[in-house]
Order: structure tokens, then sequence, then C-alpha cells
């Protein structure tokens, strides 16, 4: 059997497409790559994988039947960190769950398995950060807008709560990294991408897009922050911990705008 | 709006509303069923971090800094010379609205200085959250402050509103409060946590035969000791805490370190330290009490009315108590597992959950993640290396100290060097 790798869109649906023909061409891939990725394999054969809907959902159901929910969460979420070589590891735990009889997506004795629950871990602290540091600004047409640029690609599972949490506004949260948003218009959440002028910003309020009253909310906003700080407590160290320098830039109260 | 007025609103009123500690934002069940604005069902969010290191959550201010009384260690006494300053209803609605619509916060945190009289405070306190829930449609979080000596008809409606109330006991013993509090009356503050504390336990039981009784409180009650204002002992302190845990079912006591805001003789001096330290220790012992198992005159007692401040509490403990080990981790159950020093709550469990497949040995506690350092003086385990068993506490403590680093080290070393 000649080495293969295998190429896929970078979708979940493609993933377990190639999953699935794994198994059924009962061939072990070298690699699972995104389209485009670097290949380190000269001398293979690369083989492209299109998604099928079927076959994508018959290893998911597979899946199910082996597998915790949690198990699949972090599954889920952990394909969602777009960290290299996350496929093959991934390929690995599931060939694992499939060759077991018991459920074994909590045996941290399986590298695989160790390094996925260590990758969703991450995932979803990323998540709860977004949740977190997500600032909207109020645009001229009534949209609640926030930038992100999160390290994984949390946003298809930050959505679920800020639509229980905004359901009688109009949102739209935009990552700049991977050039996708998720625009909510009162009913229903759907994918959008689209061109953002350069001087829109993280934070700040160019009339030319926001609500006149925009400025001065994030103005009050820094003026709380700035009261309700005990300076004879201070311990930057501690403030750093919690806040990491990366995410800075999205929150109005730590930009030195004016 | 005025923003520029409110700007200066906010930064009185927020300033001098910062000493209440708790920022808490879960616990709650208020679920958006409505498609309103805010959904309080998960858990809490800490949305940013002031520079001190406490979350901020929620937008807690007071209504008023203009008050009546004249209490000692608060920085909204009636002689303090500051600028006064009070919100309107409106403009508090307002503010938590649109704070919260750009992600800025959990929900508010209302608190007041008293003008007027009790019951007046206490009934702005509740417009404000009534509005927020009735005209709003607002499910987010709301803390309201029970004002003390406010009736029991008011305490009764706030917490329709509110997630959670609050009455800050501040002063843990009653000659405390009488020194530095003279014109608040101990009963003053017991009463609305009483009624609070009834209405919750008649309301649960309602709901269970009835389905569509409203939430009352869902979060509970909570409140918060001053330290270091007073020269109480960490006995005086816990005790007061173990009081209110048990009598009113309190979800948290929170513990302050004073921060001095007044050249008042009674109390440290302006600049002196805020004991951030004990503040600590407190709060472990707090936790001890609360999840481990410990009766609280197990940890403090006539032969020890402070905490030890080298080392943590349960290790204190441990150490006047050296005859009940070692335990041998592969046998003792649960609750002895959480008495060990270096053991909490998650290795606990982990441990327990390994050990019916493999008798565990010192590689696997290693990995389990419990702090060796600290525990392997007082457990055997699978393995014939047994740590040294036969030296007195005080220089087994002094081992302890040598081998590990604490965050606090600075703070202890004057006295440190001395040994």
């Amino acid at each position: 059997m000649p080495d293969v790798v295998f190429t896929y869109d970078g979708t979940f649906k493609g993933f377990l497409t190639c999953v699935f023909t794994a198994f059924e061409q009962k061939v072990n891939p070298l690699e699972i790559l995104p389209a485009g990725a670097d290949q380190q394999h000269l001398f293979c054969d690369t083989n492209e994988i299109l998604s099928e809907e079927l076959k994508a959902l018959r290893v998911l159901k597979g899946l199910k039947a082996k597998v915790s929910s949690n198990g699949m969460t972090r599954i889920r979420w952990s394909f969602l960190s777009e960290a290299e070589g996350i496929e093959m590891e991934l390929y690995n735990m599931i060939k694992y769950i499939f060759s077991s009889k018991e459920k074994v997506d909590l045996d941290y004795s399986h590298p695989s398995v160790l390094y996925i629950t260590k990758v969703a871990k991450q995932v979803g602290r990323e998540k709860h950060r977004m949740e977190a540091f997500v600032r909207f600004r109020l645009t001229k047409d009534d949209i609640y807008f926030a930038i992100i640029e999160p390290d994984f690609n949390v946003l298809p599972i930050i959505i679920k709560h800020f639509k229980s949490r905004y359901a009688d506004q109009k949102w739209l949260i935009y990552d700049l990294k991977r050039k996708i948003g998720a625009y909510f218009d009162l009913n229903n959440v759907e994918y959008v991408s689209m061109e953002l002028p350069e001087d829109i910003g993280i934070s700040g309020g160019n009339l030319e897009y926001f609500d006149p009253g925009e400025i001065y909310f994030q103005k009050l906003w820094k003026e709380y922050f700035d009261s309700t700080n005990i300076k004879n407590r201070v311990n930057m160290r501690l403030h750093v911990q919690h806040v990491p320098k990366r995410y800075w830039k999205y929150l109005s109260e730590k930009s030195p705008f004016t | 709006m005025d923003f520029d007025r409110i700007k200066e609103k906010l930064n009185i009123l927020a300033d001098a509303a910062k000493y209440d500690v708790s920022c808490s934002s879960s616990g709650s069940k208020r679920k958006n069923n409505t498609k309103g604005l805010g959904d309080s069902s998960g858990m809490g969010i800490c949305h940013s971090y002031t520079q001190d290191g406490r979350c901020v959550s929620l937008l807690k201010i007071l209504l008023t800094n203009h008050c009546i009384f004249d209490c000692a260690y608060c920085v909204t006494r009636k002689s303090n010379d500051i600028k006064k300053a009070a919100f309107k209803v409106q403009e508090v609605v307002d503010l938590t609205i649109s704070f919260y619509r750009r992600n800025y916060i959990e929900g508010l945190f209302l608190s007041s200085g008293i003008f007027k009289s009790p019951d007046h405070t206490m009934e702005r306190l509740i417009q404000v959250a009534k509005k927020l829930r009735n005209e709003e449609n607002f499910n987010g979080y709301i803390h309201l402050k029970s004002i003390p000596g406010a009736s029991d008809e008011l305490m009764r409606e706030a917490g329709l509103y509110a997630d959670r109330l609050s009455v800050n006991i501040e002063i843990p013993t009653k000659s405390g409060l009488k020194l530095l509090a003279p014109d608040k009356k101990h009963e003053d503050f017991m009463k609305p946590m009483e009624k609070v504390k009834n209405e919750i336990i008649q309301y649960k039981q309602e709901s269970k035969l009835i389905k569509s009784t409203p939430k009352y409180a869902p979060a509970g009650q909570s409140t918060q000791m001053i330290v270091g204002a007073t020269g109480e002992s960490d006995r005086d302190i816990m005790y007061s805490s173990a009081f209110f845990y048990k009598n009113y079912n309190m979800k948290r006591v929170y513990y302050s370190g004073y921060v001095p805001v007044s050249n008042d003789p009674r109390l440290p001096a302006l600049g002196s330290q805020v004991p951030m330290l004990r503040e600590n220790r407190l709060y472990q012992t707090d936790w001890l009490m609360r999840f481990y198992g410990f009766d609280i005159r197990e940890l403090l007692n006539d032969e020890n009315q402070h905490l030890d401040m080298e080392i943590d509490p349960k290790l204190s403990w441990a150490l006047r108590n050296r005859q009940l080990f070692p335990m041998d981790i592969n046998r003792i159950d649960k609750q002895s597992l959480l008495r060990i020093p270096g053991i909490g709550l998650k290795s606990a469990n982990k441990i327990v959950q390994a050990r019916k497949y493999r008798k565990l040995n010192w590689e696997h506690l290693q990995k389990i993640g419990i702090a060796i350092n600290r525990a392997k003086y007082f457990i055997t385990c699978d393995a014939r290396e047994k740590e040294l068993k036969d030296i007195s506490s005080d220089h087994l403590k002094q081992v302890i100290l040598k081998n590990s680093v604490s965050k606090f080290r600075s703070d202890l070393s004057p006295q440190l060097n001395l040994f």
C-alpha cells in the first residue's frame, strides 16, 4: 500500500469524510491537511477528499455511540483550535475509540486522548474569554457590532451564548482573522463575509459608522473602570494574569483613546 | 443624557461603592424566555479586571453618597468632607442597560448611603430594580443592598426583583460596632437578613407546590466584614461568619481588608497597609469550613485565636494534630482525604476515581497534581519510601517552609530573616 496524504476543505465535515475514507479504503494516511497547507512528505500520493454530508454523518453517528457527550464536545472544540497536526491526533483518537469495546474518551494514558483533552481545554478558555471580552459598539444602523481576533476559531461556539443573552438587539460579531462574522437579525444567526473599512477600529466611535452616543458610553465605561480600582491594593501581576496583554486591544477601558 | 454630568456622578459613586467586595454574578437561574434582554442562567462572567486584580462583572455603584449615619470606617460617612452626588432612578436604569447591551457587564450591584430614612432609601433601590425588570424586560443579574432598618414589606418586595440581597455587617463584634458606628444598632442589620432568609425558605416551599411561584432572590444572601479596622481576632471574625452561614443560610461571607479612609484615632492611620495576607488566610478558613468539612472550632479556638500567617490554615491544623497522621491514601474515605494538607477538592475526587483501578504510588499522586511537598509528610501510599515522621511539628513547619515558594514570601520576609 503506497503512503498517502489526505487533503480536505478545512471543515469539520470534510475532516470526518477523511476519517470515513480512511476506514473504507483501509488506508492509514500519513497526514491529513487542510487544502493549501504545506505538505511535509514529498514522495507520496495526495488524495483530495471532497466533503460528503452522508459520510460525515455516519462517522458522527458511530462516534456518538462510543463517546460521552463531553467527549464529543472535546472532539469538536479541539478541531476548532486549527492547531497544526490536530487532524492526525483526532484521527488517532477516533481510531482508538472505534477499536475499543468500552468508552475510552477519558483514558488519559492514551497520548492522543490526553492531547485532545488539553487542546479542547485551551479552546474552552478562549471561548470564555471571548464571551467576556467582546465589546459591542452601536452603529448608525442600529446594529451592535464587535470585532474579535481569537487565537482559535471559537465564533461558532460563542453564538449560542450571545443569542440567548441579546435576543432583542441586532448584533454582529466579526472575526477579523478568519474574515467571517455572525449576524443576528432578531430571529436567526447567519454567517456573513465582508470587507471592513480600515478606519473602523476595534474601539472608538468614528461618526461615519457609529451612533453619536457610542463614544460617550465607551468614555463612561472607562471612567467607571478607573474609579472602581483601589490604588492601595494594586497588583499588576494578578491583573495581567487575568487580562493577558494580547487582549487589551479589544478592551476600550484599556485603550488610551480620548 | 448629559454625559459630562453622568460621568462626574459615575466617578464619585463608583469610587464610593468599590469597597463592597462581592462581584459574584452566578447562582441565579433567570432565563431569557421572553426574547428580552439578558440571561443569567449560566455561570458568571468577569468582563474585566481592575489593576488591583479584582474582577469587574457588575456595574457597582451607589445611588447616592449622602448619608445620615456617621460610621467611622465608611468613606460615605456624614462627617466626611467629600464631593456628594446622587443618581436619579432613570439614570441608573439607562446606564445599566447601555452597559449591558455593549457586553460590558453582567448586571447591576446597587447600594446607597442612607438618605432621609432607611425605608425611603430602600424604596428607591427597589424602584430601580423594578423598572429594569418590568419596563426594560431585563434578565441580567441584580444585586441590591438591604438597607439596615428597612421594613419587612420592602424587603419582601426587593427579593422579587433582585437576584441577590446583602447586608454588610462590616464590624464582626458588637463592641466594635458600638465604637465605630454608634448610631447603628446590631438588630438593624439582623432584621432584614432574617426577613429575607424566611422569605427565601417560604418561596422555595411554595414553588415546590405551585410551579408559577415567582423567583425570590434566587442567588441568595451575602454579607461582608471588614478585617483589621478594630482589634478583633481571627476567631471573632470566623465565629461570626460561621454564625451567619448557619443561622441565615448565607451564600457567601466576604472579608474585606480595611483600606484606611480616615484619620480617625479609633482606626488604623491613613497609609497603613491593607491586611491582604490576613484576608487571604480568612478566605482559606472559610473554604475549609464550607467545602472541606471542618468545624470552625477545630481551626480557631481559645488556644488558637489567630491564624498562622506563614502557612495555610489546613497545614496549621494538621501540624497541631499529628496523632491523626500518616493516613493511607489508598484506604481512607473522601472526608479524610480532604483533611490532608496539599490535597484539594479536585485532587481528592481524582484520587477516589483513580484508586478504583490501581493502588496509587508517589508518581500517580504527582501526576494527579497534589502538592507533594506538603502532603508527603502526612500520607503513606503504595511505595516503600516513607517521609520522616519523627520530627517535631515546629521543625516540620520549617522544613516545609524552606521547600516551598509562597507568593506572599516578600510580605513575610522580615520575620523569616530572623531565623
